[in-house]
């Protein structure tokens, strides 16, 4: 069933559509369409509930915790526009904190595709999985990954590229950024390996630490705080496992102070250039060569 | 002979059947929440007497009862006990480590289908059972039992909302109107003058009742009309802490747990 706060106009219809008695709009009220979704989901329905991702998880956040997330019932939480892709929509739409909130929840699956094609791998493999998931989809149509073909595995991350130097670590639509970075050091002659985590929990823990173990250095970037995302995932596995290497994350630091735009104004805002990526890592190179 | 003690118990599911069982637990657990589940004793007695007969607590279709107010699941597990769903062994754990009948119900324990505690979820839980049951074309009823001060949340008007624009027939809400809150009375806090009138300006079918009165209740409860239309609010008057002369209508009494010589006087009130 699908369950919408009263979004995804020109998006939802074909499934109103198809499936009207599966489809409803429950009107501008996320708490009370996660508490329907629970209901439903205990009466042996799969619910996807919609909204913009700051609604989806802020504002129902409650709801979600104590129904389905400790009932262990199969509600999906699809929140669309992660990061700052809602752009001049201002800070009120802006997604910087969803992931690290519901991966504080130990029962929730938390989901952040790398592109269309891994969004519907990702569907057939997930969709009936017992309790909550919550999808962090991207609003923008952006061309497919060739290096990840579509592949998504629940616990795995994806190596979209291999490098010795560098291991950088990335979420969702920032996997492109990341792509572009490691061909332009190489250009330089620093090999970057690239990993997409669209798992974030399950998150691959093994397959993270055996990677980092093989490198000086890791990044990683995510539209997302850096607080509690990838990036302290992450941290997490590197401190849990007394792993030597570097750790630069990259993500939002604080919002204050900045004005509004379009997303990749944004992103240059909070320092999350390719550029000024690339400068602070050549010299995270040339330090860490002296380093070790 | 199980099944036939569990007969025996089913038909004590009467307000002073829980009502002792209220005392008796809270006084050896020391803990508070009296007031609530004693103003709800007797619509819980009626639910489980007219609405949730059936044998066993797992039936698939049951229908479904939410206590929203899972402050006062002493009451709640009063009734699992007297319709024989959990033993006395089980009973007598409540708020003991280990034990799964803690100050508000969770899912796990027989006959506790919805987790509750945080008020203002409830009624969207039951909500989604009562849309659930129609898309399954069942005929199973969904009770929600709300506090009063419950109706302060507004996601319960989200739901109240949604339950009547889409003829939640089967849904049935019930309000413990106490009068009563944590930290004062509802008139005070935040006034609720006017409920029934609220409900069914929501598109709510209404029903005052008194809230002890378990024959005019259960009468409701059984006759209520489940068929596609205007969910139900049964407005149920209650006396906070009823049945206890120095209980009633305290605000000490939310919290505060009883001494030796209270539950004393308690027992024997209730009895009398």
């Amino acid at each position: 069933m699908l369950l919408t706060g009263d979004l995804g106009y020109t998006v939802l219809e074909p499934f109103a559509q198809q499936f009207p008695q599966r489809f409803y709009n429950v009107g501008v009220a996320e708490q009370n369409m996660v508490g329907v979704a629970t209901g439903l989901a205990e009466a042996g329905y799969i619910p996807f509930v919609y909204s913009i991702a700051t609604f989806a998880s802020l504002r129902a956040y409650e709801f979600i915790r104590n129904g389905p997330m400790w009932q262990r019932l199969r509600v999906r939480i699809v929140g669309i526009g992660g990061g700052f892709e809602y752009g001049t929509l201002g800070l009120t739409h802006y997604a910087l904190e969803d992931v690290g909130l519901f991966r504080l929840q130990p029962e929730m699956t938390v989901l952040v595709p790398v592109d269309g094609g891994q969004v519907a791998t990702m569907l057939r493999k997930t969709w009936d999985k017992p309790g909550p998931i919550y999808y962090r989809l991207s609003k923008r149509d952006l061309p497919l990954i060739e290096e990840l073909a579509g592949k998504f595995t629940l616990g795995k991350a994806e190596m979209l590229r291999r490098g010795k130097d560098i291991l950088g670590i990335t979420m969702g639509t920032m996997a492109r950024q990341t792509l572009a970075m490691a061909d332009r050091l190489a250009a330089s002659g620093i090999s970057v390996g690239v990993m997409a985590v669209a798992s974030l929990a399950p998150a691959p823990l093994g397959q993270l630490k055996r990677e980092l173990e093989k490198v000086g250095i890791a990044f990683t970037l995510e539209a997302h705080y850096k607080i509690g995302g990838l990036g302290t995932l992450v941290a997490e596995i590197v401190a849990d496992n007394d792993l030597p290497c570097l750790l630069w994350r990259c993500g939002v630091e604080d919002h204050r102070g900045i004005h509004l735009g379009d997303e990749p104004y944004l992103l240059k805002q909070h320092q999350l250039t390719e550029a000024r990526m690339i400068k602070k890592l050549v010299t995270m190179v040339k330090e860490g060569k002296k380093r070790w | 002979m199980p099944g036939r003690k569990n007969e025996v118990r089913r038909i004590q599911v009467t307000g002073y059947q829980i009502r002792k069982i209220i005392l008796e637990q809270s006084f050896r657990a020391q803990v508070g929440h009296i007031g609530s589940a004693l103003s709800i004793a007797d619509i819980v007695a009626a639910i489980y007497s007219s609405v949730l007969t059936q044998r066993r607590p797992g039936e698939k279709d049951r229908h479904r009862f939410i206590l929203s107010k899972g402050h006062a699941a002493l009451a709640l597990y009063a009734a699992l006990y007297l319709k024989g769903w959990i033993q006395k062994k089980e009973l007598d754990s409540f708020c003991s480590d280990g034990t799964r009948l803690g100050v508000h119900p969770e899912i796990g324990l027989r006959g506790v289908d919805f987790s509750t505690g945080s008020l203002g979820h409830g009624l969207a839980m039951g909500a989604g059972a009562a849309l659930g049951a129609r898309l399954g074309h069942s005929k199973r009823k969904v009770v929600v039992l709300m506090s009063d001060a419950e109706c302060n949340e507004g996601s319960t008007w989200e739901t109240a909302m949604f339950a009547a624009h889409h003829k939640l027939a089967n849904l049935v809400g019930i309000v413990d109107l106490n009068g009563q809150q944590a930290f004062g009375y509802t008139k005070d806090v935040l006034n609720l003058q006017g409920m029934a009138a609220r409900w069914k300006q929501f598109g709510w079918e209404t029903h005052s009742v008194d809230g002890h009165d378990q024959k005019a209740l259960t009468k409701i409860l059984r006759s209520v009309k489940t068929n596609f239309g205007k969910p139900h609010l049964l407005v149920a008057k209650t006396t906070f802490g009823k049945g206890v002369s120095f209980m009633e209508n305290q605000i000490k009494w939310h919290y505060w747990p009883i001494n030796q010589i209270e539950y004393k006087q308690a027992l024997k009130e209730i009895r009398d």
